[in-house]
């Protein structure tokens, strides 16, 4: 379970993200959803502790983000940010290495490999394995990015809008993978999704974030109302009941 | 044609058999590295051996012979000091930085050397220059050099504003600053005092004295060795901060650490020789295309091994084809530039 307990962040005076009270139940998909600029970042980065808080707590299976040891929490969340900054030299399957080094420091074993040949197979990314990061597209990056978050094996799993440069196919992938993970290793986790008809029929809950608000969080049925989405997004949003659960029609 | 180029390269090196995040993946890589490093290090260790031996004007066996080999090792081992320290350092920052094109003179190293010169012949004149030298005031330059480092480090990466960038910034402001000064005074100086002053602020290798070298290896040493043992943590570093933290490193307290380690390694570096601001650009930037692999582990010696080659081949032909012994920084900065843009040019990458 994480639990945000009167967050802020205090970014300017004008721009105020919280304070924040949620609590994430432990084990499946909650998806945060918003407009831009809403806070949905600034709060996957404080629950990472990537970012400091200026007020409040925030807890994790129980362990104070801000009074744990980096190292230790290493080992029960791990975290994509929306942007990252890539190094050239390096291969993907050595950016997916780095996943294990919360276990491993650097010293890598045959379990380890192993762990990382299965995230690098499951996004298909074994015949890219060799290539420099700089010689992938956008999409090829970000799939060996959360390959990495994935391969440090946590309960706990915060992700920046991970479907950012994703084809369609890659994109439901992704999202079966997130599910798979979430139902059968009963992992938690926190992803920013972009679109909300994805976070409709992958996630178990939806927040939905404006203005550095929380202003709806529940189970998918009671976030995707039309009235809702209408309010959070500031524009006319239909739902209306499509083959597999409720759609979003935006344009 | 860049497209084009690069698809070849990518293209999958032999069919692998075992699958494996090794810095040098496929034993081709492997091979290439080990080649590399062998080539660096015969090289270094015949341009080491050449300088020592190479033109002794007296009879082989006689104690002026011995003399010269006396001397003449002293300058090999300050270029080997110097051409460690500015490799690791520079290593180093560039990847707690995460930034390929600055080396940690931005901090102002350089600049305080070079108005502590000029200062010190201003006010006392010539004499002034010679109450420079000694061992004491040798440890006096590096604990001014180190001293000013960690007081801008502390004051800025322990607020809440602190921030790389902003510390990065005040170094070049405070470095500039110093330097205005530097030339201003320099204004004021005689010609000839101004002539005297200009032979201390090329990097010299036959400048440093016998004497400082007690003080100098185990320092370099010391932070060379605990810079090595974080190689496995540059590593991780070198993928930013937000990746570094979420990898379970306290990324403040590796950055500050590293940057007392560059810091004491280039205030050695400095107090020893003078400004090397080239060299060790150059070599951080070779190194990586000579070893070709990210991880610290591969490139630090191959940085290492480069540095002695660069600074002992400049010294060797400034020596025996100009006759203009020690001043290397000229030929490193005109030689090294032109390798630079060379590699950078046919390459196309940092
Ligand atoms: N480093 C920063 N400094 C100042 N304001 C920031 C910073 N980062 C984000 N903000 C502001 O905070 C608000 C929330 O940003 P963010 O969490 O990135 O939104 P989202 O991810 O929902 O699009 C925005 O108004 C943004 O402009
Ligand atoms: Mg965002």
């Amino acid at each position: 379970m994480i639990t945000l307990d009167g967050v802020r962040k205090d970014y300017t005076s004008e721009v105020r993200i919280g304070p924040v009270d949620l609590a994430i139940p432990a084990g499946g998909i909650t998806a945060l959803i918003g407009p831009n600029g809403a806070g949905k970042s600034t709060l996957l980065t404080l629950i990472g502790r990537l970012l400091g808080l200026d007020a409040g707590t925030i807890e994790i299976a129980g362990y104070d983000v801000a009074r744990t040891r980096s190292k230790d929490l290493a080992k029960v969340v791990s975290v994509l940010r929306q942007e990252n900054h890539f190094i050239t030299r390096l291969t993907v399957r050595q950016l997916v290495a780095f996943g294990r080094f919360p276990h491993s420091k650097g010293r890598l074993t045959a379990v380890d490999e192993e762990m990382i040949s299965q995230a690098i197979d499951f996004f298909e990314l074994a015949d890219l394995e060799g290539r420099y990061l700089d010689e992938l597209s956008g999409g090829q990056r970000q799939r060996a990015y959360v390959a990495m978050v994935l391969c440090q094996d946590t309960e706990f799993v915060l992700l920046d809008e991970p479907l950012n440069n994703l084809d369609m196919r890659h994109s439901v992938q992704m999202m079966k993978h997130l599910h798979r993970a979430a139902a059968e290793l009963g992992r938690t986790i926190v992803i920013v999704l972009h679109d909300v008809n994805f976070a409709s029929h992958y996630a178990d809950y939806i927040c939905a974030v404006k203005d550095g608000a929380v202003v709806e969080f529940g189970p998918c049925a009671q976030v995707m109302t039309a009235p809702v989405l209408t309010e959070v997004f500031d524009t006319p949003v239909q739902v209306i009941d499509g083959p597999n659960g409720p759609l979003a029609v935006y344009y | 044609m860049a497209e084009l180029t690069t698809a070849v390269r990518a293209t999958p090196t032999p069919p692998r058999t075992v699958r494996t995040s090794a810095a040098l993946p496929g034993t081709r890589r492997a091979r290439r590295y080990w080649l590399v490093l062998i080539g660096l290090a015969l090289l270094a260790a015949a341009f080491g051996i050449a300088l020592v031996v190479w033109d002794n004007p007296m009879p082989v066996g006689t104690a002026g012979f011995w003399r010269i080999v006396a001397l003449r090792s002293k300058n090999v081992l300050v270029m080997l000091i110097v051409a460690f320290c500015q490799a690791m350092a520079t290593v180093a920052f560039q990847t707690v930085t995460t930034n390929r094109i600055v080396t940690p003179s931005i901090l102002g190293f350089e600049s305080l050397y070079v108005a502590v010169q000029t200062g010190a012949i201003y006010l006392l004149g010539a004499t002034g220059l010679t109450m420079l030298t000694g061992v004491p005031q040798f440890i006096g330059q590096i604990v001014l050099m180190v001293g000013l480092a960690v007081a801008l480090y502390g004051w800025l990466l322990s607020g809440k504003h602190g921030n790389l960038h902003v510390l990065l910034l005040i170094g070049i402001i405070i470095g500039a600053g110093l330097g205005s000064v530097s030339t201003f005074l320099q204004r004021l100086l005689t010609p000839s005092e101004f002539d005297l002053l200009t032979a201390r602020l090329f990097g010299s290798i036959s400048s440093a004295d016998a004497d400082y070298l007690p003080i100098a290896v185990p320092l370099a040493a010391g932070a060379g060795l605990l810079l090595w043992r974080r190689a496995r943590r540059l590593n991780v570093m070198a993928l930013g901060r937000d990746v570094t933290t979420g990898l379970g490193l306290n990324h403040r307290r590796e950055l500050v650490v590293v940057l007392v380690l560059v810091a004491v390694l280039m205030a050695t570096s400095t107090a020893l020789v003078g400004p090397m601001t080239f060299l060790g650009f150059l070599v951080a930037t070779l190194a990586y295309q000579f070893a070709d692999t990210h991880d610290h582990r591969h490139v630090l010696p191959v940085a290492v091994l480069t540095g002695f080659v660069v600074l002992s081949g400049a010294y060797f032909v400034m020596k025996n084809l100009f006759y203009a012994q020690g001043v290397v920084s000229i030929i490193i900065e005109l030689v090294g530039g032109v390798t630079f843009l060379v590699v950078i040019l046919r390459k196309g990458r940092l």
